[in-house]
Parts: structure tokens; sequence; C-alpha cells
């Protein structure tokens, strides 16, 4: 029976390893995830005929009860909570890998050497995934809305982590390791998961979760060589090496390098840039929408506030109108828009928006200074062009969408607050563009019906 | 296994992972880091065999290992569904576009 399992476990290494493949194009990621679904369920079920086993019941138990509150909590979130979604079952994954770890430990079968070491690693990586996730989830989520910073933060990560890592080593060392100096260990790990996350602010959290999933895969493959699982190796380093370019690609579109995500949270406090000149102006639905119904081409940047009043809906029937009336319109996404990259492109396809009305940063920057109107809902920090110029800027530098480059500016916005960073927009200040105060879905509103009678 | 098969595994595994997605658009971003949250679900068969192995008479390790399967059960199927749900909207917006 055993060889049969390894068989298996080599065919779901392969099928995972090539729905990933899948789903790194739009035409086959559906395929992707439904043929690595299959292969964890085929992978359930040969694990449930390794020799040996027993405690089925409570094992049943456990996988109907997590597998069931998963599966229901995932059908049913919103779609713009679906980032917070992914850091928690994020975090589970890394909370199992500990306590696989947890279990080996109390079994007290480890003894030195590399298996320890990775059982040790694995344990600690998982449960600052775990913690982590869980105060990721607890940010998006709105129920942890501040960053807290601890004092002298900085020293204090690489302290508890210096501590953690020997009292790991200790273990590992050890040859007959005292209970209680592995409970400590793994409350600490908890706590320094906590502790990383905690001052970083919300603006910075795609890249935590990514991290953080990289860092799963990481706990989960050094969990697959203390067990001896091949199939855990495998898709555990796949997703720690995938991760880790995803982050890297994400820290890159944000211009924030992962060493300052972590070690220097952004503050509101680093803001003495220069001042911004000019006064913020206001506008109506009805002027908005007779700039847009009269103009050639419009460009749509759609962010977070579009997303959160879920007006995409109400955004593509007015772009539809706007087509029928003879008017060219696309979106224009910022990598970052929304909370994660690509977000927001999901948010649009599930208004129905196709393909090729979407353009990223590189393909459309060129064709702001050709546009008549850009449309910017509910985006703000990517849009501001102090990160162009203001050196002293805490986003000098982050790729925006130039938008201000086109020949109006039609921000709707909920009120005269700052973007998620907290940083003034010189955007709103400039000549060419105009404030239309309230809920992008209420504002969409107003613009369609005076669009409409505007027709014929 | 050997010790240094294990680390050629790690090595490959880890090209692996870093080819596969190092031509991926943009717009897949979220739902393949949603994807690859949903491939180290596969956690749950190693805390499957942790738990069948655990000493039945003892409730550390079956707590422990209680915990172990549960939270990777809720890995992969939370993993699973909320890629599906994304990736499915994919599929319907390109019908009604480009195709």
């Amino acid at each position: 029976m055993k060889w049969f399992i390894d068989i298996s476990y080599v065919a779901v290494a392969v099928v995972f390893i090539l729905g990933l493949k899948a789903m790194s194009s739009p035409a086959t990621a559906r395929k992707g995830i439904v043929w690595a679904g299959w292969a964890m369920i085929a992978a359930t079920l040969v694990t449930l005929f390794w020799p040996g086993m027993q405690n089925f019941a409570l094992m049943i138990v456990a996988m109907v009860i997590g597998g069931s509150l998963a599966w229901w909590s995932g059908k049913n979130v919103a779609m713009t909570d679906m980032p917070q979604m992914v850091a928690i079952y994020n975090g589970m994954g890394g909370g199992a890998a500990a306590a696989i770890a947890a279990v080996e430990f109390a079994r007290g079968e480890m003894h030195g050497g590399m298996v320890a070491l990775l059982a040790v690693l694995g344990a600690l990586i998982g449960s600052v995934a775990f913690s982590g996730s869980c105060v990721a989830y607890a940010k998006l989520q709105g129920i942890m809305k501040k960053a807290y910073r601890f004092p002298m933060q900085n020293q204090l990560n690489v302290g508890l982590a210096a501590v953690v890592g020997i009292l790991g080593l200790a273990i590992v060392t050890a040859t007959d390791p005292d209970g209680w100096a592995i409970v400590l260990f793994f409350v600490l790990s908890l706590a320094l998961g906590v502790i990383v996350t905690s001052p970083i602010g919300g603006a910075d959290m795609p890249v935590v979760i990514s991290l953080l999933n990289a860092f799963t895969g990481l706990a989960v493959g050094f969990e697959g060589y203390v067990l001896g699982n091949p199939a855990l190796v495998v898709a555990g380093i796949v997703v720690g090496a995938s991760g880790t370019l995803l982050t890297q690609l994400m820290a890159k579109a944000m211009n924030r390098p992962i060493t300052n995500v972590l070690f220097t949270p952004m503050t509101g406090e680093a803001q003495e840039g220069e001042a911004i000149e000019g006064s913020m102006r206001e506008m109506g639905a009805l002027d908005a929408a007779a700039t847009m119904r009269y103009a050639n081409k419009v460009i749509i940047v759609p962010g977070y506030g579009m997303a959160v009043a879920g007006a995409q809906h109400k955004v593509w029937e007015m772009s539809q109108l706007l087509e029928e009336a003879g008017v060219e319109v696309v979106f224009a996404i910022h990598p970052v828009a929304g909370r994660m990259p690509g977000h927001m492109n999901v948010l649009l396809a599930e208004a129905g928006v196709p393909y090729d009305k979407i353009f990223d940063l590189e393909e459309i920057n060129a064709e702001f200074s050709l546009s008549d109107v850009a449309l910017v809902i509910g985006a703000n920090d990517v849009v501001n062009p102090t990160a162009r110029t203001d050196k002293s800027s805490p986003i000098y530098g982050m790729p925006i969408l130039n938008a201000d480059q086109a020949q109006n500016v039609i921000v709707i916005k909920r009120g005269k607050g700052t973007g998620y960073s907290g940083i003034e927009n010189a955007l709103f200040y400039k000549e060419n563009c105009s404030m239309l105060y309230g809920s992008a879905q209420q504002a969409v509103g107003e613009i369609i019906t005076h669009v409409k009678s505007m027709e014929g | 296994m050997e010790g240094i098969v294990y680390l050629y595994v790690f090595v490959l595994a880890a090209f692996t992972g870093y080819e596969v997605i190092s031509r991926v658009p943009v717009i897949l971003h979220t739902p393949l880091m949603s994807g690859s949250n949903f491939i180290h679900g596969v956690v749950l068969i190693g805390a499957m065999v942790v738990m069948g192995h655990a000493d039945p008479d003892s409730p550390l390790q079956l707590t422990l290992g209680f915990f172990a399967v549960l939270l990777g059960a809720a890995n992969a199927a939370g993993g699973y569904v909320v890629t599906e749900r994304m990736l499915a909207m994919f599929k319907a917006g390109k019908k009604k576009g480009a195709e």
C-alpha cells in the first residue's frame, strides 16, 4: 500500500505544479485550480490508507469542522474582502505546519541533526505566519484599526528574533529538550509574528500577506522533510519560491523595498513635505456628466473606494452609456489598486468589464495626455503627482498613473480626507482638477441619470 | 531519504516555483497568490499522518494533532473556494469580451 501512496504523491506534486502553471494565464487559470483541487482530494483520500494510522474518528471530525467552516466562509465573503480571507487561510496553513512540529516534539522522537533543525525552523516560520496572518486579517477587516508601534520597535524585533533563534538552537542541540522550553519557544514565535506585523500600516499589508504566504510554504516544506513526505516538500518549497517572487513584484510596484515595509513602517509623521498650493474646486454631477458625454476619450481610474462602495457595476453601466454616445472609455489600473496586485481586475471582471478595456500602468500612462477626461473614482495615492516630484514625500518614487496630465480630471471622493497612507494629494489642488463629493455608488448613479437625459 | 537528496529536491522545487510564475500577467497576481495559498494546504496530509500516529492515550498529542488537521483542512478548503470564485469571474468576463 505504501508504494501506491508514494506514487500517488508524486502524481499529486506534478499536478500541483501544472495547476500553478495553468493559473498563470487567464485562458487556463480556472482549469488550473480545478486540477489542483482534484489532486488535493486524491492526496487526502490515499493518505487515509497510510499504514499504521489510528485516531480516524477525531481526524475526520477535525477535517469536517475545519473544511466546512472555511468552505462556507469562503463562499459567502464579499469579493472586496478576498485579501483578508487569503490572509486568514494562509495563517491556518502556517498554524497547521507549526502544530505538526508540536506533535512531533510531544512524541519526543526528534533526535538532533537535520530533522530537529528543520522541525524547529518550520515551527518558527509557521508560528510567525499564523499570528502575523491573524494580525493582517484583523487590520484589513477593520477590527484592528491602528498601527501599534512599540518603543524601539526595530531593536525589539531583532532582539526577540535573536532570543527565539537561540532558544530554537538550544532545543535542536539538546538530547532531551525540556517541555517548557518548547512551550516558551512556540509562545515567543507567535509573539514575534504579532510584534513584527502590528506596526505595519494597511497600505503595506498586501506585501506582508504575500510574504507570509511564502513563509507558510517554507514551513510546510520543512515539516515535509521532518515527516519524510516529498509531496509536502515539493508543494511547500514551490509555493515558498513563487511567493517570494510575487512579494518582490508587489514591493517593486509600490516602491517599498521589503526591508522598508518590515522595519520602517509608513507613518503620518514624516510628511513635512512641500506645502501644496492652490485650492480644491468642486463640481456637480451634471457638469461631470456633460464633460464626459462630449469628450472623445475618457480614462477611468478605479480605486479601492469604488470597490468598497460596490460601485463597479454602476461604473461599467456608465461607461457603456458613454460608449453608446461615441466616447472611447478605458480603465487604467495601478498595480496596487484595490488591496493587492490584480485585485481591482478581479472586481472589474465581476462587474463584466472585458479584458481589452483594462490597461496596466505601463500601457496607459502615455495616453493620459491625449485624453479629455481622467475620472478618478475612490483612488488617491496612486494618482498623487507628489510621488514624481517631492523627494521628502514618503511615496516619492512610487510609479503613479499620470491622471494629472489629462485635459480634465474629475475625482469622485467621499470627503476631503487623505488616502490610505495619510498623504495630501497635490492632484486635487491642480487647476484642471475638479472634485465630485459623494460615495462612488451615488455619484456615478447621478452621472448616469444626467448622461441619459442628454441622449438624442 | 538521504539528506542530500532532499537538498536537491529543495533546490529544484525552488527553481520550479520561481520559473512557473515568472511570466504571470499582473491581473492574475491576486488569484495566483490565492492559488498558491491553496497548494500549501497540502499540509493537511502531513497533519493527517501525524494525527494518525499520535498516541491515543496522550491528550496533548491528540489535541495538537486535532488542531493541525483542522487548520490544514481549513487552509485547503478555504483556499480552493476563494481561488475558484475569483477565477470563475475571469472566465465570465472573457466570454463577454474578446472571445
